[in-house]
Parts: C-alpha cells; structure tokens; sequence
C-alpha cells in the first residue's frame, strides 16, 4: 500500500494533486462530473478586491501543445466570492482550499487577503504577483524581488494562514524573487505561472488574442516549470507548490523529484474535465512503478 | 454525476458542400438533451478541443455538419469510419422550445445551419409549424434544403449572390414573412444582429466563441449580458434577445 498523503504547511493532503487557479472556477461546477473531495485541494479562481470582466474577447489562442489565454482575472469580487462562491463549494467540497489573490496596488492585495483570511473554508493564501494578463498589476509586482517582498510582508501582517507567492516565470532571475519572498516571510512558494505569449492570424495579419499577448500554458511549458522548481528549491527552504505543463501521474513524480511539495494541475483541466481524478487515480499504479512507496519521501529526490 | 466524455466511432464522413462535411458519429448520446448544445471533439496533435454543434442525434448516434476552414476541421475532413474520437458531450444551454408559440422562424446562416435541424424536428414533435430559412453565400455551399423539406415544413434559402432562392439575405425572406410568432437562429455576427434589428419578435440567437475548455471553466468565452456576464460555452451558445448587448 503506497501512501500519496503530503503535508504542505499546516495542511495535510491526502494527495499532493491540486487544480490551478483559473482553470477549475470555484470547484463546485466540477462536482457534476466527479466528486471533488478526492483532491488535495482546490486553488480558486484568482480573485481581487473589486468584480472585474476581465479583457475583450477572443480571450484564447491555440499553441502546439499548449494555449495562450488572456482572461484578465474575471471574477465577482472578494465580497462575493466569500457571500456566494464558498458557500457553494462548501456543500461538495470538505477540505480546506486555497485562495487565489491578486491586486493592483499593495492595499488591494492587503484588503483581499485579509478577507479571504478569516473565511473558514480557506487552508492557504495564495498571493498571485504573476497575472500577465491585467496592466498595472499582477505580474508588475512578481518581476522585481523587491516589490514581490512588499506584497510579501504586507499580506503576511495582516493574515494568519499560510501564504504561498505566486510567481511569474517572465523574469531573468526567478531564484533571487523567491529569496526576496522567503525573506519577507512567506509560507511558501507557488510556480510558475503562465509565459507571456502571442500568435498572430495568418488570415487577418493581426493578433489572435484582442490583448494581442496573454499567458502561454500547456505541456509545452512542463520543462521551464520543472527547471524553475529544481532551481528555486536549492535556494529557499520553504515549501513550493509546482505547476506548469504538468498533465499525468509521472509529470506529478518528476515535479516533486524537482523539488515540489504539491503539484497543481492548469491547461489540462481544460481539455480534459476529468484531468484531475484520472492522475490522482493513476497515481498509486506510477509510484509503484517506480518503487515509491511514500510519495512525500521523494520531494526534491533529483537534488 | 455527468459522464461528459465519450470515445465516438466514426459511421460516416461526407462532403455534402464546398468545405462542408456531415459526420455520422456512434456511441452514447445521453448528455444531448436540447437542440442547440453542441459537443468537443478532441484531435490528435491539437491542443484544444473543435467545439461543433450538434446538428441530430438519436440514442446512439450524434450527426454533426462542420466546415473545414483550419488545420483541425482539415483534420477531421480526412478521417474514415472506424476512427475514434474523445468528444465531451452534451455542452452548452441548447435553444429553450417552451417559448416559441405555434408558428416560430428559425434562421441558420452557413454552418449556423445544422442545430436548426434538431430544433426543427423538435419543435414538429411538439406539434407547433415552424418555418425555416436557410442562408449562404452561393449555390455550392448550400446544404441540408432538401431535408428541411422533407420534415414536412415551410423552406426558405437565400444567397448573396442570388444563384439559389432568394438574392440577398436572410434578412429579406423574413421581411416578405408574416405571422410567426418567435424566432430561433445562429449563424454569424453580422447576421444574428442584422435579424435582432429586422424583426420585432422575440426570440433566441445562438453565438459562436473562440473557446478554452466548452464546458465552464476557463472563462475564455465571457460575455456582458443584461443578466449579467455568461459563458458562451456554457451559460450559452444561445442567449435570448433581451438580453443581449451589441
């Protein structure tokens, strides 16, 4: 018998398998087609102080193995994700599960964590410094160590739960933004968010996307991710959650071998609804595959 | 629980128009349930799923008609009977027939055309007498006029180039219509807002959106709505006029 439990700070998963924000909503439309209480988390759609719309359509582009979206953090806001998202989550979802923030000034992020702090259902904050996708903001303060350790230190003074960064992989040193994080206080580390993309339409000759760029995801980014995390993990010693590209079991085992704690799982959701449970159940089958019996003994395994 | 995915075997794989092909596809149909839902049909060495609209179904098969205009409806123009497709089934809200009175139009523009056909059928079995019009560019892209007739119903086509039925638009048969009390259409921009701003009926228009995932979750087909924000995907494809912002 092979155990997948993990801890990731105070949380025990059952599983280290999570959905990344963005591409699971608030969780509870999932519960149509599977129950969701076999993941080890939820990471919620990314949320800000105020309801956004988020950016013109077409919002998608096609890649080789991949997809550029530029969503623009569409969400109901804070108030209403806590007042009306929650709730709902709550009557097919029993676990703790992670919120995604994101800001455009310092007070924004402040407001929002402390917020979704003191929401019951909530395990884990996940501060999003790398939305590529809004201007102003997002990604502005996951590019530079010093602006990621301010939003660092504000969110953590005002919070209670752990606090994971989330950070961009669209900088020349993503080693020095999360020592900057980890020295400000932060719990842990999420990465990588999506690369900065574009296609252009043979046909009209113009952008595909109508923000003309937005966030390249998909398998075709697995082997940035997993570099990024191998990296990352030699420098800090807080936990990190990886994600990027990862679509299977062994993604999963490579991801935690490069250093990953939990692994959460984007693009894959979306082109396959029941991407989530299919790893999760596959899962044991792999490990014994390769002579893992304790799934938390490997973490950083390739170091 | 919902069982979104089926693995579908190609029956059949014809060019019924210029670019246009009709798939016969066999396997479970049970997540159809409304005309205008539409299925997502995954293909090997593309990324993202072909969402393509249901244009009939019965228990075990699902008919579609799809234009092949990219790499991935290329693609899919050369497969044989026997392939297998992983296809999430059953998507999108589908056209509501509760509203449509005795005598409703449906309007299908180019590949607008096939979910009007379930529709049709539907609402025949519900005993109302809808009225159909068919729009397309030119005589070699038209399709599928002959089996709206032969459900029994009033058939109308209109080209641009006035090289079959009526020259000009849909547009103009539904000026030279009376009587019909909802209307029921999908089809290109241009022309769901053209009929929004032809007729004084009420009725539903069903929109096409470059999607992520089809079923809800990446909210890459958001919309502004008098209601408020919806999926296209899956809060639509089809929205009713009233609500609908230009």
């Amino acid at each position: 018998m092979v155990s997948t439990k993990v801890k990731l700070c105070s949380l025990e998963l059952d599983n280290p398998v999570i959905p990344a924000s963005g591409t699971f909503g608030f969780g509870y439309e999932f519960a149509e087609l599977y129950d969701i209480n076999i993941l080890g988390s939820i990471s919620l759609k990314g949320t800000t102080a105020q309801p956004r719309f988020g950016n013109p359509t077409p919002r998608i582009a096609e890649c080789p193995a991949g997809m550029i979206n530029s969503v623009g953090l569409q969400n109901p806001g804070i108030d209403a994700v806590i007042s009306q998202e929650l709730p709902k989550l709550a009557e097919c979802f029993s676990k703790p599960a992670i919120a995604n923030i994101s800001g455009f000034s310092v007070e924004e992020y402040v407001e929002c964590c402390s917020k979704a702090d003191k929401a019951e259902q909530i395990g884990i904050l996940e501060v999003n410094v790398s939305c590529p996708n809004v201007h102003n903001g997002g990604m502005s303060f996951g590019t530079s160590p010093e602006a990621a350790a301010e939003i660092t230190r504000a969110v953590k003074a005002v919070t209670t739960k752990p606090v994971f960064i989330k950070l961009t992989p669209n900088v020349t040193d993503i080693v020095s933004i999360a020592k900057a994080c980890e020295e400000a206080g932060a719990d842990g580390l999420s990465l990588i968010n999506t690369m900065l993309g574009m296609r252009i339409n043979l046909k009209t000759k113009k952008p595909v996307i109508a923000n003309k760029m937005g966030g390249f995801s998909g398998s075709a980014i697995f082997p940035v991710a997993l570099r990024m995390v191998y990296q990352v993990y030699e420098a800090v010693k807080i936990p990190i959650i990886g994600m990027g590209g990862v679509s299977s079991a062994q993604d999963v085992i490579e991801m935690m071998l490069a250093g990953a704690t939990a692994v959460q799982i984007g693009a894959q959701n979306l082109v396959d609804p029941y991407a989530c449970k299919n790893i999760i159940e596959s899962l044991p089958g792999v490990m014994q595959e390769y002579s893992i019996n304790n799934l938390e003994d490997i973490i950083g395994g390739a170091h | 629980m919902r069982e979104l995915k089926e693995l579908l075997t190609v029956v059949s794989n014809e060019k019924i128009a210029v670019n246009t092909y009709k798939m016969v596809l066999s396997g479970c149909t049970k997540e159809i349930t409304v005309p205008g839902q539409f299925i997502n049909i995954a293909l090997d060495g593309f990324y993202l799923r072909r969402p393509i609209s249901v244009c009939d179904w019965d228990e075990n098969t699902v008919t579609i008609i799809y234009k092949a205009v990219g790499n991935g409806t290329e693609l899919m123009a050369t497969l044989k009977a026997g392939a297998q497709l992983d296809t999430l089934m059953g998507l999108g809200n589908g056209f509501d027939t509760s509203k449509s009175g005795n005598a409703p139009l449906l309007i299908g523009g180019g590949a607008g055309v096939p979910p009007m056909y379930a529709l049709a059928k539907k609402l025949i079995s519900e005993g109302k007498k809808p009225v159909v019009i068919l729009g397309f560019n030119t005589e070699s892209e038209v399709f599928f006029a002959e089996e709206f007739k032969a459900l029994g119903i009033e058939t109308y086509v209109s080209t641009a180039d006035g090289s079959v039925g009526t020259k000009g638009f849909v547009t103009d048969v539904i000026a030279k219509l009376e009587g019909y009390t909802y209307f029921y259409t999908c089809g290109p921009e241009p022309m769901l807002k053209a009929i929004y701003n032809a007729t004084e009926a009420s009725g539903q228009l069903s929109f096409e959106e470059r999607m992520g995932c089809g079923f809800g979750a990446c909210m890459g087909c958001s919309c502004k709505t008098k209601y408020g924000n919806k999926r296209i995907c899956k809060d639509g494809p089809v929205l009713e006029k009233e609500e609908i912002i230009w």
